[in-house]
């Protein structure tokens, strides 16, 4: 592998552009093996990172989920805040996916087809939750939701409560996951240019049925990227949700929270199995992911 | 702006209708509620943090940075992010080039695995963490509650973004330009420090601006694993939650401004020197 770290030194006082002829020594079978030994080098440094990083904590996570069988993996998935938790999750996702699938759409057309002043900076606000810690989104909301926030007094005397509960906590889960749809719709609407709309339009459709006849067919699979990134990243979603939700066992646990009141109670089981529940959630969506590059070519194909 | 190509004939329409007045207030009334979407979720909630960040005054948000937890937090977390961010430079490099250039048996799997840090939630990504480098860890490694475990989890969660943004580089790459170099006789570190790298820069460059960003706001794979110990490694964001927490709102809107300039600076400059690096290549 270092066999050619040396000879690279002796180069460097060389003029730019002139490039060195290949060491004497060397016949052509030992090049090929020292390339050979680099390329055997660079594989095994990358996987090693990746399998240490990477692949060991998951698969361990497994492991010390089902270490000590079934029962307790068992009693662990149906305990009542388990259950709870798990359906919250997905009431947020239910409500926050549609929300941002619909706004992201919007969005994107607005931006690659709208002409109007502010677009960068309706780009920017877009972009922003993805610059944002996740702490900082959940205390925005409650400086402007909360009991002492902007609203808070319009919210009370309304008897609407956002910050602690449900509508706080979708809000959230909105927020972080804003960017996806409307990212991954853009550059699909970009490429199929307007030609079919305009086509469409001096056939004399309306907007209305251009959008449903035309565009939306055309950026379907941009969509459901968006909407596959958006659902995993709502799914899981952690620091925002935590600040907005109150943690209240039971009311307003989400199954990422519940990981971490599991884990904090000493109840190592219940923490990983639902740890392992929603890691098998990322899985599917990395299938998904996977399956949908066959249909856009916004991923590298290997 | 594109060349008008009629493509009639793909689209098949119903009868003629002429309303375009409604069409046009549909239009209106979808930006109409985005704007109030928007507004609600993103521009209120900012205006309302940068407000209460300059309610007392400058002296007062200098107070609220310069206290000495919240100094020894934003510290943690900018140094290190930025040796993470270095590692993943030269790790997220190595892995795309073996993405492309290397060829082995279960590649196709290795790749999606790949982005298992992005659909993986934060909360797990720490959990799974911990069950390997914890407490009674089989390896005999437990980083839990050192400052080894922030960059750690830093690692773990930024992993994707460089190798990501150089992949598709590396994979247009033209490779007779090294050819042409090798052939010359330059050898392999002369070839890679002449003429791969410098193309790989500006993605290299916009990997690390998105890693920087995302590690400096990280929470969720923090919270478990470092055990946010004040002074030791309580990171900035886990130290906007403490005081969340606390109900001391003006300390967290002040350190949230401070992370999020850092970040928007360093997304700013990145970006800027990526496009000038990549205007010298090519």
């Amino acid at each position: 592998m270092s066999s050619s770290g040396g000879g690279a030194m002796a180069v460097s006082p060389a003029p730019s552009g002139r490039l060195r002829a290949g060491s004497p020594a060397g016949s052509a079978g030992a090049g090929d093996r020292a390339a050979r030994a680099r390329k055997l080098g660079v594989r095994t440094a990358a996987l090693g990172y990746l399998a240490l990083l990477l692949l060991a904590p998951v698969l361990m996570i497994f492991y010390r989920t089902f270490e000590h069988g079934l029962a307790p993996v068992w009693s662990a998935i149906t305990a009542p805040n388990a259950v709870h938790a798990f359906w919250l999750s997905l009431e947020i996702v239910a409500i926050a996916v549609p929300l941002n699938t619909v706004f992201g759409i919007g969005m994107a057309l607005l931006l690659e087809r709208g002409r109007f002043w502010g677009k960068g900076l309706l780009g920017l606000l877009i972009d922003l939750p993805f610059a944002i810690s996740p702490v900082v989104v959940g205390l925005t909301l409650v400086l402007v939701y909360g009991k002492t926030g902007w609203f808070g007094n319009w919210l009370a005397g309304h008897g609407i409560q956002v910050i602690f509960s449900v509508p706080g906590m979708v809000i959230a889960t909105a927020v972080v996951s804003l960017p996806f749809v409307a990212r991954e719709t853009m550059p699909v609407l970009r490429e199929l240019g307007t030609d079919s709309e305009q086509a469409a339009e001096t056939l004399g459709a309306s907007a209305w049925q251009t959008f449903w006849r035309v565009t939306l067919p055309g950026i379907r699979w941009g969509v459901v990227y968006g909407v596959v990134l958006t659902t995993a990243r709502a799914l899981g979603e952690f620091g925002a949700v935590s600040i907005v939700s109150g943690r209240i066992e039971g009311q307003t646990q989400t199954l990422p929270l519940y990981v971490q009141d599991r884990f904090e109670n000493f109840d190592p089981t219940g923490a990983y199995t639902a740890a392992v529940v929603l890691a098998l959630l990322a899985l599917a969506t990395l299938l998904a992911m996977n399956m949908l590059t066959r249909h856009t070519r916004r991923r590298t194909p290997v | 702006m594109s060349p008008l190509q009629n493509s009639p004939g793909s689209v098949a329409l119903g009868p003629r209708r002429a309303p375009r007045v409604g069409a046009r207030g549909a239009g209106a009334l979808g930006k109409g509620l985005l704007g109030i979407y928007l507004s609600a979720l993103v521009l209120l909630p900012i205006a309302a943090l940068l407000a209460k960040s300059s309610s007392g005054g400058t002296s007062a948000f200098w107070r609220e940075i310069s206290s000495p937890e919240a100094v020894a937090a934003i510290k943690l977390t900018l140094a290190a992010t930025a040796i993470v961010v270095v590692i993943n430079a030269v790790f997220g490099t190595l892995i795309a080039w073996v993405m492309v250039r290397d060829d082995f048996p279960g590649k196709r799997i290795v790749n999606s695995l790949i982005d298992l840090p992005f659909a993986l939630p934060t909360i797990v990504a720490g959990v799974v963490l911990l069950a390997l480098y914890g407490k009674g860890s089989p390896v005999g490694v437990n980083v839990a509650f050192t400052r080894a475990s922030v960059g750690l989890a830093l690692l773990f969660v930024t992993l994707p973004f460089v190798v990501r943004s150089v992949q598709p580089v590396l994979l247009e790459l033209d490779l007779s330009m090294e050819e042409a170099a090798a052939s010359l006789g330059a050898r392999p570190l002369i070839v890679l420090r002449r003429i791969v790298l410098p193309s790989l820069v500006p993605a290299i460059l916009s990997g690390v601006a998105l890693s920087f960003a995302r590690a400096v706001g990280e929470f969720g794979s923090l919270v478990l694993i470092t055990g946010n110990l004040p002074f030791k490694t309580e990171a900035g964001s886990v130290y906007i939650f403490g005081q969340i927490q606390n109900e001391n709102l003006p300390a967290a809107a002040a350190v949230s401004v401070v992370l999020l300039l850092a970040a928007l600076v360093v997304l700013g400059s990145l970006s800027f020197l990526s496009r000038r690096a990549s205007r010298h290549v090519l």
